[in-house]
């Protein structure tokens, strides 16, 4: 009686047959990864089982499939763990998603994710001749670019990004995450042509839905979404890149509603992100535009009484919301940001001793576990 | 006994989509809740504030915060979009792991006489329903059971990811909530692949295109597994699953026509509660796959 089953999906594109579940029976005890168990499978029953695996310490990111409908690396997950959360006892694993199959559990990795990982050029891009010896930067201004280099370029988040399921062009979370290791570098000089560039492109990092899947995908807990919030944030606000995805438009739109009267008000947040933020958005040709290709949804809301054009006009704040300006100012008026990153920082509760700001031992926190990161991984 | 709850509307179900806002004040007195209304809480920020700047983000949520603490008698914070209970909990988390950072938030927070204290209990009216009313109890309020009614449930993004974060565990499967909520009020749960995907929203004005696909291409999936209609617990979802469906329509090259209801609009419904009460009237898609307009009772019952 073997102790688990693994439901492989077996496909070969050569072969002219559409793909196929396949069960094996495997002998192994609890603790043994789902790749130990794929292996056993090819070793006793059937060679031709195709998988990619090399180092089988979630260190070379090779062996990246779905298990159980949720991406992430054979290696690093234990049998039992892998049928507690089966669905019917069975141990599912397929590929990857996103990316064409080679053979069963081989994904194309080049046409995807290699592609997309070069189309960020993934290098350091420095002013001027090079340093006679090595670059000297403060230790603090390389703390926040370690969660980025944690990838290990598996492409579990490329497999499970929502956004690329419906558009594949989308520059993706693993790409975006790299473009970041160098737009935070402090000894990179091109990080306003890299963000101008991602921002511009209508598939660069405007089209992330902020779904959160990349975060819960990662094995490594690079967290990619927060990476392409920290691309925003700096292309925004330190480099002021007008794109033309209205991505910052829409985003000082939504800030200064906030600020004003405490709510966001739709009927105004929207024509500003396409016409700019001021009252006077609404009046500009792109505004117009968007306005006329959406009113066969805007007379249906009026005609439903979802939405009143006196409600929708007069902007709604809430009672006091004046104490908001103040905390706006404040805020914004800081020389530097304040953020509290806890890849970085650890809980006072997690900590062994109390913790320090940024710039403490990166590389110890690195290796404990991330607050962003998913518990199956 | 009642249970009551500093109520956190938010922003859309006062704007977009007035029938949630309303629907849940319908709701609330049937299921024993008291709502005491945070009419001083500003906008959670939706992930775009805190894009913008993460300090700001957390100082209004933690003033939203402060202010639910101060309710007096009140269990805990409720929400019932599921934007704004994921927002939160990313700026609670960053707030309630580290005294320093929320020593100077408060700060801020101070000559408005606020002070947040670590370890607010704030839940999305789904969670509060499953975890504190329980399903029993619930199931035994139903005066109209949802016979023969085949929902489809979309979570949505906020309140499922990241696991951790949102406290999902093997004591909490708030990942499945929807689904069992669905079969206490009496109706079928559709299994279909959007469940726990992206409706797209958050990208509508930058890119139309993309964000639309995503919301035909769950809409298309439920109706292919048979749905009567969805349901979900975030007005942002709502917005593009049905307000912006006959646009989705053209960007998903497909028919859809499928009603999509706010959470407390079908808990209201098994309730008893009659339709236009529920603002179901208000919806770009007409529910009538849901609804006999002429009896006002769910469809399926006998």
């Amino acid at each position: 009686m073997p102790a688990y089953t693994l439901r492989i999906r077996r496909y070969s594109p050569e072969s002219g047959e559409a793909a196929y579940w396949e069960e094996f029976g495997i002998e192994l005890g609890p603790h043994r990864s789902v790749l130990d168990g794929i292996l056993q499978a090819k070793d006793r029953e059937d060679g031709s089982i195709g998988i990619r695996c090399s180092c089988r310490a979630a260190i070379c990111g090779s062996c990246g499939v779905r298990i159980n409908g949720r991406p992430g690396l054979a290696c690093h997950m234990h049998l039992e763990e892998a049928e507690a959360t089966s669905r019917d006892g069975k141990i599912t694993v397929e590929p990857m998603g996103n990316m064409p199959v080679l053979k069963d559990l081989i994904t194309d990795m080049e046409a995807v994710h290699w592609k997309k990982i070069r189309r960020v050029t993934p290098w350091l891009l420095p002013d001027g001749p090079p340093p006679e010896r090595e670059y000297i930067v403060p230790k603090e201004a390389m703390v926040d670019v370690t969660q980025s280099m944690a990838c290990i370029q598996c492409g579990a988040c490329v497999s499970d990004c929502l956004s690329m399921e419906v558009d594949p062009e989308f520059i993706g979370p693993a790409a975006l995450a790299k473009a970041y290791r160098f737009v935070g570098d402090p000894r990179d000089a091109q990080r306003f042509e890299r963000l101008d560039d991602l921002s511009q492109d209508p598939h660069g990092i405007y089209d992330c839905t902020h779904c959160f899947n990349c975060i819960e995908a990662c094995p490594k807990g690079v967290a990619p979404m927060s990476q392409i919030m920290r691309l925003r944030r700096i292309a925004g606000a330190d480099f002021d890149i007008s794109d033309r995805n209205n991505g910052h438009r829409h985003e000082q739109a939504f800030v200064t509603l906030v600020r004003q009267g405490g709510l966001l008000n739709e009927a105004e947040l929207l024509p500003r992100s396409y016409g700019g933020d001021s009252w006077l958005g609404k009046f500009h040709p792109k505004a117009g535009a968007e306005l006329l290709s959406s009113l066969p949804v805007i007379m249906k809301a009026v005609m439903r009484r979802k939405v009143t054009p006196g409600g929708a006009l007069i902007a709604h704040k809430i009672t006091g919301h004046k104490n908001l300006r103040r905390i706006f100012d404040t805020i914004e008026g800081r020389d530097e940001r304040y953020e509290l990153n806890l890849y970085i920082v650890q809980p006072d509760d997690a900590a062994p001793e109390k913790a320090g700001h940024a710039g403490g031992d990166a590389q110890g926190t690195a290796a404990s576990t991330p607050p962003e990161r998913s518990p199956n991984a | 006994m009642s249970l009551k709850v500093a109520y956190w509307p938010g922003c859309v179900s006062r704007g977009f989509t007035p029938e949630l806002h309303g629907s849940m004040a319908q709701v609330a007195p049937l299921l024993d809740i008291e709502l005491v209304e945070l009419d001083r809480a500003s906008c959670c920020g939706a992930g775009v504030l805190a894009e913008h700047n993460q300090e700001l983000a957390d100082t209004l949520n933690a003033r939203t915060f402060a202010l639910a603490q101060q309710v007096e008698g009140a269990e805990m914070m409720m929400n019932i979009c599921s934007t704004c209970q994921g927002a939160q909990s990313e700026c609670q988390q960053r707030l309630d792991a580290n005294a320093e950072y929320r020593e100077a938030v408060n700060t801020t927070l101070e000559p408005e006489g606020l002070h947040y204290e670590k370890g607010i209990t704030n839940k999305h009216f789904l969670w509060l329903m499953v975890e504190e009313i329980g399903l029993d109890e619930i199931a035994k309020k139903v005066t109209k059971p949802l016979n023969g009614l085949r929902v489809g449930p979309f979570y949505g993004c906020y309140i499922v990811r990241p696991t951790d974060r949102v406290g999902i565990d093997d004591e909490h499967p708030r990942d499945t909530y929807l689904d069992q909520l669905i079969e206490a009020l009496g109706g079928t749960v559709v299994d279909y692949a959007g469940a726990h995907k992206c409706c797209g929203f958050p990208i509508i004005t930058m890119n139309k295109e993309v964000s639309l696909k995503q919301a035909a291409r769950h809409l298309g999936d439920a109706i292919d597994a048979d749905a009567d209609c969805l349901v979900t617990p975030c007005p942002l979802c709502h917005l593009n699953l049905d307000l912006q469906q006959p646009l989705a329509e053209r960007y998903g090259g497909r028919d859809l026509g499928l009603p999509v209801l706010h959470l407390p609009q079908m808990v209201g419904l098994a309730l008893g509660l009659d339709p236009k009460q529920l603002g179901l009237n208000k919806h770009v898609v007409k529910p009538t796959s849901v609804i006999d307009w002429s009896t006002s009772v769910v469809a399926g019952v006998e």
